[in-house]
C-alpha cells in the first residue's frame, strides 16, 4: 500500500509517519464508530417514538411532536452545538450535585448521543409512516390468534413495516455519515478534522481533501451496495413495483 | 409505550384536526409558557441590544445565500435531470457521475475542499492575480466559496430530483404535446418542466428547508451569517446557552414561513390529488 502511494507521488498519504494516512484512518474508524453507534441510537429512538406517536397517551404524543418538529427544523449544526454544551455540562453539575468532581465526556460517546438523539427525530417520522401503512386486518388478525402486543409488534408490525421503511431508513443512514462530519465543528477528531489538520500542517490541501472525498464516497457506494441487498432480501414476495 | 398493550387497532391514521383546547394541551401550554418566561427572566440577554444589528444583518446574509444558492442550483438542476432522461448515454454518465459524487460527499468537506484547497491555489497564483484583479478580489473572500458549495450541493440534490420528477410525467401527456404538432421546445416549455415542477414541488420544499439548514456550515469558512454574528457573541460575552437558543428560534421561525409559503406555492396549482 505505502510503496504504491509513494510510487504514485502520494507520499503524504502514506500510512507510516512521516504519512498521514494513518491519522485520516483513525478519523475514517472514528467517523464509522459514530455513524453506527448514532444510528443503532437513533434506530431505538425512532421505533420507541413512532410507537408513542401512534398509541401514545395524549400527552406522549403532544411532547414527541415537539421533539420531532423543532429538531428537523433546527440546523444540525446548531442541535449539536447546544446538545453537546448542554449534555457536558449538565452530567457534570448532576455529578457536582452528587459531590463529585467534574469528568472529562468522551468525545465520541458525545457524538452518538448528540447524532443519535437528532436522527431519531427523523426515523420517528419514517417507521410511524411505515407502520401506518401496514393493513390494520394483520394486526387484528394476530390479535384474533390471541397474541399479546408485544408480540403482535415483534412477530407482525415490525417485518411487515419493514420494507416500507427500508428506503428512508437507508437514506437517513447516509445522511448520518455524512452528518459525522459536523462533529469536526465541536472539536471531535472523526474524518474531516482529521484530514483539516493533516492540509493544515502539510499545505498540500487538496491532496487530503480529495482522498477524503475519496473515503466518504467509497463508503456511501458501498452503503449504497448493501442498501440494496437488503431492501431486495426484504421486499422479497411483495408484488408490484418499487 | 404502556398504552400500546390496550389499543393496537388503532393503527388506523386517525386525522385529528388540532385542538388547541384539550385540557393536557392547556398544561402543556402553560409549562412551556412557563419555561420560556423563566428563560427569558433569569438568563442573560443584555447582550441582544448591541448585536441585534449584526443579527439582523447575518440572517438577512442567510436568506441572501439560501436563495442565491437555491435559484441558480435550481437552473443548474434542470438539466443535470433531463441529460439523466433524455440526454445522450454519455452525458447523462456524466450527470450521474455529478450528482453521486456530490451526495455521496459531506458539504462541510466540499465547502473546506473548495475554500482551503482551490483558495489556496487561486491565492498563491501571481499570473492569476496579474491578469484577473476584479476576479482576485472576490477569490480573497470567503463567500464566493459558500455560494459556490452551497450551489453545488443543492444542484446535485435537485438534479437527482428533478431526474424522477421528469421520468414521472406520464407518456400520453408529452405524445398529446406532440400531436397537437408542438416542436420539442415548446413542448419541454409548456408541458414537460412545468409538469415535472409540479410534481417535485413537495420534495423542493423539503430540500430547501434542508438548505437552509445547510448555511450555518459557510460560518466555518468565516463567512459572517447568522450562525457567525451568534459565534461571534459566544466568543464576546462567555455565554454558553443563550446566544445558541435565540440561534435556534430564528432558524425554526424561518422554516416556519418557507414551509408556509411553498405551501401557498404548492396550493395555486390546482390538482386532483
Amino acid at each position: 500500500m505505502d510503496s504504491l502511494l509513494i510510487s504514485l507521488g502520494l507520499d503524504v498519504l502514506t500510512l507510516e509517519p512521516p504519512g498521514w494516512g494513518g491519522v485520516l484512518l483513525t478519523g475514517f474508524v472514528n467517523s464509522v464508530y459514530i455513524a453506527v453507534g448514532a444510528y443503532v441510537l437513533g434506530m431505538v429512538i425512532g421505533i420507541g417514538g413512532a410507537c408513542g406517536k401512534l398509541w401514545g397517551g395524549l400527552v406522549t404524543r403532544d411532547l414527541l411532536e415537539v421533539y420531532t418538529t423543532v429538531v428537523r427544523a433546527v440546523p444540525e449544526l446548531v442541535l449539536i452545538l447546544i446538545l453537546y454544551y448542554a449534555g457536558t455540562d449538565g452530567i457534570n453539575r448532576l455529578l457536582a450535585l452528587g459531590g463529585y468532581g467534574p469528568v472529562d465526556i468522551n468525545g465520541l460517546v458525545a457524538g452518538i448521543v448528540v447524532l443519535g438523539f437528532v436522527l431519531g427525530a427523523y426515523l420517528t417520522e419514517v417507521i410511524r409512516g411505515a407502520i401506518k401503512a401496514v393493513p390494520p386486518g394483520e394486526i387484528e388478525a394476530g390479535r384474533a390468534y390471541g397474541m399479546g402486543p408485544l408480540m403482535i409488534f415483534r412477530r407482525i408490525i415490525f417485518p411487515a413495516m419493514l420494507p416500507h421503511a427500508l428506503p428512508g431508513l437507508g437514506n437517513y443512514w447516509l445522511t448520518t455519515t455524512k452528518d459525522t462530519a459536523l462533529l469536526a465543528v465541536v472539536g471531535f477528531t472523526e474524518l474531516t478534522l482529521a484530514t483539516r489538520q493533516a492540509a493544515g500542517s502539510t499545505k498540500h490541501y487538496m491532496t487530503f481533501f480529495l482522498a477524503a472525498g475519496a473515503i466518504y464516497l467509497a463508503l456511501s457506494i458501498v452503503s449504497g451496495v448493501v442498501i440494496k441487498l437488503i431492501e431486495q432480501r426484504f421486499r422479497r414476495g411483495m408484488t408490484g413495483h418499487a | 409505550m404502556s398504552e400500546t398493550a390496550t389499543t393496537p387497532s388503532a393503527v388506523a391514521p386517525v386525522a385529528r384536526r388540532l385542538k388547541w383546547f384539550m385540557p393536557h394541551r392547556v398544561a402543556l401550554i402553560v409549562i412551556f409558557a412557563a419555561i420560556i418566561l423563566f428563560a427569558a427572566t433569569t438568563m442573560r440577554w443584555d447582550w441582544l441590544p448591541q448585536y441585534a444589528g449584526q443579527l439582523a444583518v447575518g440572517v438577512w446574509r442567510t436568506l441572501l445565500l439560501l436563495f442565491s444558492s437555491a435559484i441558480v442550483g435550481m437552473i443548474f438542476a434542470i438539466p443535470l435531470g433531463l441529460a439523466q432522461v433524455t440526454g445522450p448515454r454519455p452525458l447523462g454518465w456524466l450527470a450521474a457521475g455529478f450528482c453521486g459524487i456530490i451526495r455521496g460527499t459531506p458539504l462541510l468537506l466540499q465547502l473546506w475542499l473548495l475554500y482551503y484547497g482551490l483558495g489556496s491555489i487561486l491565492a498563491a497564483n501571481p499570473e492569476f492575480r496579474k491578469e484577473y484583479p476584479e476576479l482576485f478580489y472576490y477569490i480573497r473572500q470567503a463567500w464566493p466559496y459558500g455560494f459556490l458549495a452551497l450551489t453545488i450541493s443543492f444542484a446535485a440534490y435537485e438534479g437527482e430530483v428533478m431526474r424522477g420528477a421528469f421520468k414521472g410525467v406520464p407518456r400520453g401527456e408529452l405524445e398529446a404535446a406532440k400531436a397537437y404538432g408542438m416542436s420539442r421546445w415548446t413542448m419541454f416549455r409548456r408541458i414537460w418542466l412545468p409538469r415535472a415542477i409540479h410534481r417535485a414541488l413537495p420534495t423542493l420544499t423539503g430540500d430547501t428547508v434542508l438548505q437552509l439548514k445547510s448555511t450555518p456550515l459557510v460560518a466555518t469558512i468565516t463567512v459572517v451569517d447568522a450562525y457567525g454574528v451568534i459565534s461571534k457573541v459566544r466568543q464576546a460575552t462567555y455565554l454558553t446557552y443563550e446566544p445558541l437558543l435565540l440561534l435556534a428560534l430564528i432558524y425554526m421561525i424561518l422554516t416556519g414561513i418557507l414551509v408556509v409559503a411553498f405551501r401557498y406555492l404548492e396550493n395555486m396549482v390546482p390538482s386532483k390529488r
